[in-house]
C-alpha cells in the first residue's frame, strides 16, 4: 500500500518549482499517504452518495438523536470544565497549598491514561454499587453509569486539561499591577475580577473551550464503556457510526462521518481564529477589543 | 455533581477565598480524575489479587499485549521521522501558507478516532474501499489485520512529535546550523550533530507523548480491527471486550497494565519537565 505512490513521484524528474529538500519530500509524502489519501477516499465516497440522498441519510432521526446526544452533551461537559478549569488555573498560578504540584501532575491523568481504562474506572465508580454512584443513587435516585449523565461525566473527564491548560500561560503573564491599580482605585473584588482579569482570559478560555468540545464530540473510548449505547438516549455519533459498519451500511456510516469531519474542520478553524485573536489581544489589548 | 460540590463548599466555615480557590480546584480534580484512577487500581488489587498472575497468563491478554507493541513500534519510528523531517522542513522558515500547514498537520487531533478509522476502512476494505481492489489483488489484507490497525495508530499520533520539536527550532535560529555549514558540514551532518542535539529533549518529550497515545489508542483501531480475540485485538480493545462480556477480573488486570503504562508516561513526562528546569518558574513550596 505504501510503495506505490513514492515510487510513481521517482519516475518523474522534479519540476523546477517543485526541487524540494529531502525534508519537505519526506513531509509531503507522509501527509499525502497517511492524511490526504485516506480523507480523499471519504470525501470521494461521501460525494458518491448524492446530495438527496447524503441530506435523507444525514437527517435521520436516529442520526439526529445522536448530534443531540454528542454535540449538547459535549457542550455541556466543555461549559462546566470553562468554569472549573479557571478555578483551577488559578489555584495553581496564583495560590500555594499542599499538595500543588500533585494536583499539576493530575491534570494531565486524563491525557495520559488510555481512554479504555478511563471508561472502565468511570463505568465501575458510577455504576449504583460504585464509590460515588452508590450514593448519588441512594440520595437522588440518580443512575450516572449507562445513562446519557453516564456520557457527559465522560466528556468531563477527558476534555478538563484543555482548559487549564490553555488559561495557565495566560494567567502567569497578567501583570499583579493592573489588579492593584484597580483595587487602588476602588474596585471591589468581583469588579476587579469581571472587569479586569477575566476579560484578559476569555480569548484563552475560548480556545479551551473550543479544544474541550471538539475533543469531547469525538471522543469514544471512554464514552462507550460507560453508556448503554441505545439509540434515541445515549447512543453517540461515533458509536452509530461503528454500529453502521458493523451493519454494512456504508453510505450511512460515510454520510455521519463527514458530518463529523466537516464540524472538526469548523472547529479547527474556530480554535485557530481564537487564538490568533488570544496573541493580538496580548500584544495589543485596546485595539483587538 | 457540581451543584453538590459548591453546596459542600458553602457549608464549611466561610474561609477567605485564596483558601477556598484551591479548594474547589481540589475537590473538582479528585472527583473527575483521582477517584476514577484510584478506582482501577482498587478494584484490580482487590477484586483479583490473586488470579491477576494467572490472568497474565491468559493466551489472549498476551497476544494483545503483543499486538499492541507491534503497532506502537511501527508508528513510533515512523512518526519520529515524519516529525522530524516536517520540524526542519517547517520551523524556521516563512512561506505562504505556513500556518495552514500546521494545522493541517494538526487535523489528527481534532478529527474523531472513528472517524479516522471509517477513512481507513473506506479506502482500503476489500469490498467497499476506494483501494480495496488493488490492495486485494496485489494479496495485502489491511482492514481487520495488523497493517491496518498500525496504519490507525500512526495517523491519530503523528501531531505529537512535529508539534513538540517545531517550537523548540523556532526559538533556537538558524546561527549554529550556518556556523556548521560555512564550516564544510553536509546537510546530513548539520542535522545530525547539530539540529539534532538541539532539539533532543522535545524529541524525548514527543517519543513519551507518542508511545502513551499509540498504546492506549482505541477508536481509530477499533473501526479497522474487526475485534478477533487473539487475532487482532489489541490491549485497550481487549478490555473493553472482557468487561463488555462481564469477565471482570480479565478486564481490570488488562486495565491496570495499561493505566501502569499512561502512569509511567505521565511521570517520565514531569521528569523531563523537571530536568529542563520546569515549564515554568515554580514557587518554593513552604
Amino acid at each position: 500500500m505504501a510503495s506505490a505512490q513514492p515510487a510513481r513521484r521517482r519516475g518523474f524528474s522534479w519540476p523546477a518549482w517543485l526541487q524540494l529538500s529531502w525534508p519537505w519530500r519526506i513531509t509531503w509524502i507522509y501527509l499525502a499517504l497517511v492524511l490526504f489519501l485516506p480523507l480523499g477516499a471519504m470525501a470521494l465516497k461521501a460525494a458518491a452518495v448524492g446530495p438527496s440522498q447524503f441530506w435523507e441519510l444525514a437527517t435521520t432521526p436516529e442520526a439526529l438523536a445522536t448530534y443531540r446526544v454528542s454535540f449538547g452533551l459535549a457542550l455541556a461537559a466543555a461549559l462546566l470544565n470553562g468554569v472549573f478549569g479557571v478555578v483551577i488555573a488559578w489555584a495553581l498560578v496564583r495560590c500555594s497549598f499542599p499538595g500543588r504540584r500533585l494536583l499539576d501532575a493530575l491534570i494531565d491523568l486524563p491525557f495520559a491514561l488510555p481512554t479504555a481504562v478511563a471508561g472502565l474506572a468511570l463505568a465501575a465508580i458510577y455504576s449504583t454499587n460504585g464509590w460515588l454512584g452508590a450514593p448519588l443513587y441512594a440520595l437522588f435516585g440518580l443512575k450516572v453509569s449507562f445513562t446519557w449523565l453516564g456520557v457527559a461525566i465522560a466528556m468531563v473527564f477527558i476534555s478538563l486539561p484543555f482548559v487549564v491548560r490553555s488559561v495557565e500561560p495566560v494567567l502567569e503573564a497578567l501583570e499583579r499591577d493592573q489588579e492593584e491599580a484597580a483595587w487602588c482605585l476602588g474596585a471591589s473584588p468581583r469588579q476587579t475580577l469581571t472587569k479586569v482579569v477575566l476579560p484578559q482570559l476569555m480569548p484563552a478560555i475560548l480556545a479551551g473551550v473550543a479544544q474541550g468540545y471538539s475533543r469531547a464530540v469525538g471522543e469514544y473510548g471512554s464514552v462507550v464503556m460507560i453508556s448503554s449505547n441505545v439509540p434515541f438516549k445515549d447512543l453517540i455519533a461515533p458509536t452509530l457510526i461503528i454500529q453502521k459498519l458493523e451493519e454494512y451500511d456504508f453510505a450511512s456510516a460515510t454520510v455521519i462521518g463527514m458530518v463529523m469531519l466537516l464540524f472538526s474542520l469548523l472547529s479547527l478553524l474556530v480554535i485557530n481564529g481564537l487564538q490568533v485573536w488570544g496573541r493580538n489581544w496580548e500584544a495589543n489589548p485596546a485595539q483587538s477589543a | 455533581m457540581p451543584s453538590l460540590l459548591r453546596s459542600v463548599a458553602k457549608a464549611l466555615p466561610r474561609p477567605s477565598a485564596s483558601a477556598l480557590i484551591p479548594l474547589i480546584a481540589c475537590l473538582y480534580v479528585v472527583v473527575i480524575i483521582l477517584l476514577p484512577a484510584l478506582e482501577v487500581v482498587a478494584g484490580a488489587f482487590a477484586k483479583v489479587l490473586t488470579p491477576f498472575i494467572e490472568n497474565l497468563q491468559s493466551e489472549e491478554l498476551r497476544s494483545a499485549v503483543m499486538l499492541t507493541l507491534r503497532c506502537t513500534l511501527i508508528a513510533v519510528p515512523a512518526n519520529t521521522i515524519f516529525g522530524l523531517a516536517a520540524a526542519t522542513a517547517i520551523a524556521r522558515r516563512q512561506f505562504p501558507g505556513k500556518a495552514l500547514l500546521l494545522s493541517v498537520i494538526d487535523l489528527p487531533f481534532s478529527i474523531s478516532p472513528v472517524v479516522v478509522g471509517l477513512m481507513l476502512v473506506l479506502l482500503y476494505s476489500p469490498t467497499n474501499g476506494l483501494l480495496g481492489g488493488i490492495v486485494s489483488s496485489l494479496g495485502l489484507k489491511i482492514i481487520f489485520s495488523w497493517p491496518g490497525m498500525a496504519l490507525a495508530t500512526i495517523i491519530v499520533t503523528f501531531p505529537f512529535m512535529a508539534r513538540e520539536v517545531i517550537p523548540l527550532l523556532e526559538e533556537e535560529g538558524w546561527d549554529q546550523e550556518e556556523a556548521a555549514r560555512t564550516l564544510g558540514a553536509t546537510n546530513w551532518q548539520v542535522f545530525w550533530k547539530v539540529t539534532l542535539p538541539s532539539v533532543r529533549w522535545a524529541v524525548v518529550y514527543g517519543l513519551i507523548l507518542t508511545t502513551a497515545r499509540a498504546l492506549g489508542e482505541f477508536g481509530a483501531v477499533a473501526v479497522v480491527s474487526g475485534n478477533i480475540a487473539g487475532q487482532t485485538q489489541t490491549l485497550p480493545l481487549f478490555v473493553e471486550d472482557a468487561y463488555k462480556q462481564y469477565d471482570t477480573e480479565l478486564a481490570y488486570g488488562a486495565a491496570l497494565i495499561l493505566g501502569g503504562v499512561g502512569i509511567v508516561s505521565l511521570l517520565l513526562k514531569l521528569f523531563v519537565e523537571q530536568l529542563l528546569g520546569g515549564r515554568r518558574e515554580e514557587e518554593p513550596m513552604t
